[in-house]
């Protein structure tokens, strides 16, 4: 019982960093129209932006706050430099730029960082655990991000229903052609946007470093992932983002932790634990397959 | 036939036909082994980009899913070599069909969505495949499995890298055809219709649904084709020959030929591969070690192309008629 709660809630962190990813590429497919696989990229530059300030100024908070601007700044950049050319573009001219980009990324990080990885260690004061019910230990560093997450999730709420810019954001969503006609300054919205999702991507990469370690290419899998959960979710939906984040999170964490238990049954030891990630995965695109036939555009995508 | 070759293009597409076809020849003249298997991978990933056209750029859908192919068509080899059954007369159409089957299941499911969902969801049934591959431990699992190359009983040994080019060359000249007269069929009519309005195209009672997924299944069978030589020319398969980075490469590789056009793929493929050859050296005469990172230089070459040169090398060659 209390594994299925510490594995139940190991779903929920790994849903949440996902959604952070996810949050800032449905924004701007949502409100730009614009395919962005180098999101990914985003995600490992905040890691390394990370790896290098808390080297500088020997703090795991202080590095992680300023590698958020740095994110975001580096977001600023390539939305004035590349983007900012392809919103009026096909989907196609969009995937080709950013795989560029990809590619420029991963092998200017192996040119700047070098080509092995970093490790980032948790923070000396959340190395033990808590007590998250009476006799429940779970680790302290995956509870904080937990907390993050969710506060992200919240506050991501409040900005998009509640504030000015929210309402410029869904109203870009739904006409951008209107919105501009009305006087608003539709660049720079679409730049801070962007901006926005580069610092989430950012949050979620220096935030999962401790967990596993900063790489070339780590934004490239897991990108993929954040795009099947915008789709099952919805394009351009911040709720269905959120709920397929925490679907998936669940089938991925079920399926690393009690899958191979299962497997053992008819397999090997070594095969279960072999086929086991790699039956997860295979879930994951089922479900979506499966909601794409029964719903195309997502669970609460647009209908056209 | 002469008329055609007095354009340049037809020109400059006799010549680089002609060079492939005489490639072992001249590798063999300069004893440069390496560039024969560099015009191997050339010739192969020409058919794979070829059948990726034939959906992508006749009929306008953007599947970034198609290296799952080299996986269906490498795997169904590399399977049954492993179980014993090496005779290519068995592997090859078993293969061929796999990739079809394949192929109808995804088309089935993915053509009922448009836009970034048919990217999307193309992406993610070819990484089905590769974690399927991937967890595949009786067949290497991650690291991939070495194979027997596949025995047509004595007319060809496919160990003789010269007998194999040649062998891999007919069978893109053979794709190249059958790429041709598909294009200009009533059948690529259709097609080609559909991707420039394809509710026009239903609205005149062409069920444009059946023809996108015949043109997808026809794909995926060409693209296993090239699946099952990729496999034999390394006696290996693994995941990382369909990982979703191939994908990307192989619709690189078709814009950058110029999409929609015969010969465009093959042009792609080979400006892919000089690239990759080229920019590395050049790049470590300004500096040694440089050329390692050739991506930086070839990364920021997608996007100026993606952003300003949308015809392809095919479209220096000057404007097509018709």
């Amino acid at each position: 019982m209390d594994y299925l709660l510490l594995q139940l809630l190991n779903g929920v962190q790994l849903g949440l960093l996902m959604f952070l990813l996810a949050a800032g590429l449905t924004l701007t497919f949502g409100i730009m129209d614009l395919v962005n696989l180098a999101h990914g990229s985003l995600y490992m530059m905040g890691a390394y932006f990370a790896w290098t300030l808390i080297g500088w100024t020997d703090s795991f908070v202080a590095g992680a706050v300023l590698a958020l601007p740095a994110t975001f700044l580096l977001g600023l950049v390539v939305e004035a430099l590349v983007m900012r050319r392809l919103y009026a573009r096909d989907h196609l001219d969009q995937v080709l730029a950013t795989f560029g980009l990809i590619l420029f990324f991963n092998e200017l990080v192996r040119a700047l960082w070098g080509p092995a990885g970093k490790s980032i260690a948790v923070p000396a004061f959340l190395t033990h655990t808590v007590e998250i019910l009476p006799g429940v230990p779970y680790p302290a560093y995956r509870f904080a991000i937990i907390v993050v997450g969710a506060l992200v999730a919240v506050l991501l709420a409040w900005l998009v229903a509640r504030t000015r810019l929210g309402m410029l954001i869904r109203a870009g969503a739904s006409n951008r052609r209107m919105i501009g006609a009305l006087g608003v300054d539709i660049e720079l919205l679409f730049t801070l946007v962007f901006g926005l999702g580069a610092a989430f991507a950012g949050l979620a990469g220096l935030m999962a470093a401790p967990l596993s370690s900063v790489k070339i290419g780590m934004g490239d899998d897991i990108l993929i992932v954040a795009f099947v959960i915008i789709v099952i979710g919805g394009i351009g939906s911040i709720k269905g983002a959120f709920v397929a984040a925490m679907v998936v999170g669940q089938i991925d964490i079920v399926g690393r932790a009690f899958l191979p238990d299962v497997l053992k049954a008819f397999l090997s030891a070594s095969a279960a634990s072999a086929a086991a990630p790699a039956i997860s995965q295979v879930l994951v695109y089922l479900v979506m397959a499966g909601v794409l036939v029964w719903r195309p555009t997502g669970l609460f995508g647009q209908r056209t | 036939m002469t008329k055609a070759l007095r354009t340049p293009r037809g020109l400059i597409t006799a010549i680089l036909l002609l060079l492939l076809a005489v490639l072992p020849l001249l590798t063999q003249a300069l004893d440069q082994r390496y560039l024969l298997s560099i015009g191997t991978r050339i010739v192969i990933w020409s058919i794979a980009a070829i059948s990726l056209n034939m959906i992508l750029g006749y009929g306008g859908l953007v599947s970034f899913g198609h290296a799952a192919f080299f996986g269906t068509g490498g795997y169904a080899v590399g399977i049954l070599a492993a179980n014993g059954i090496t005779s290519g007369w068995i592997q090859w159409p078993v293969a061929i069909l796999a990739g079809a089957l394949w192929a109808t299941v995804i088309g089935a499911l993915s053509l009922r969505t448009r836009g970034l969902y048919f990217i999307m969801i193309t992406l993610a049934f070819a990484q089905l495949v590769y974690y399927v591959g991937a967890g595949l431990e009786a067949y290497g699992g991650d690291d991939g499995l070495n194979i027997t190359r596949s025995r047509f009983g004595g007319m060809i040994d496919l160990r003789d890298k010269a007998a194999f080019y040649w062998l891999c060359f007919i069978l893109l000249c053979a794709t190249l055809w059958f790429c041709g007269r598909m294009a200009n069929s009533r059948f690529g009519l259709v097609l080609r219709g559909a991707k420039a309005n394809d509710l026009r195209m239903t609205a005149l009672g062409f069920p444009v649904f059946r023809y996108r997924l015949a043109a997808f299944v026809i794909a995926g069978a060409f693209g296993s084709l090239s699946g099952i030589l990729l496999a034999n020319e390394g006696a290996y398969i693994s995941p990382a020959m369909m990982s979703w980075v191939k994908s990307g490469d192989l619709i690189v590789i078709v814009v950058l030929g110029g999409m929609g056009t015969l010969f465009g793929p093959i042009y792609g493929t080979i400006a892919f591969f000089v690239l990759e050859e080229t920019l590395k050296p050049l790049l470590d005469l300004g500096h040694r070690g440089w050329g390692e990172y050739w991506q930086i230089v070839f990364g920021p070459m997608l996007v100026l192309i993606a952003l300003y040169a949308r015809g392809g090398l095919d479209s220096l060659l000057g404007r097509r008629h018709g």
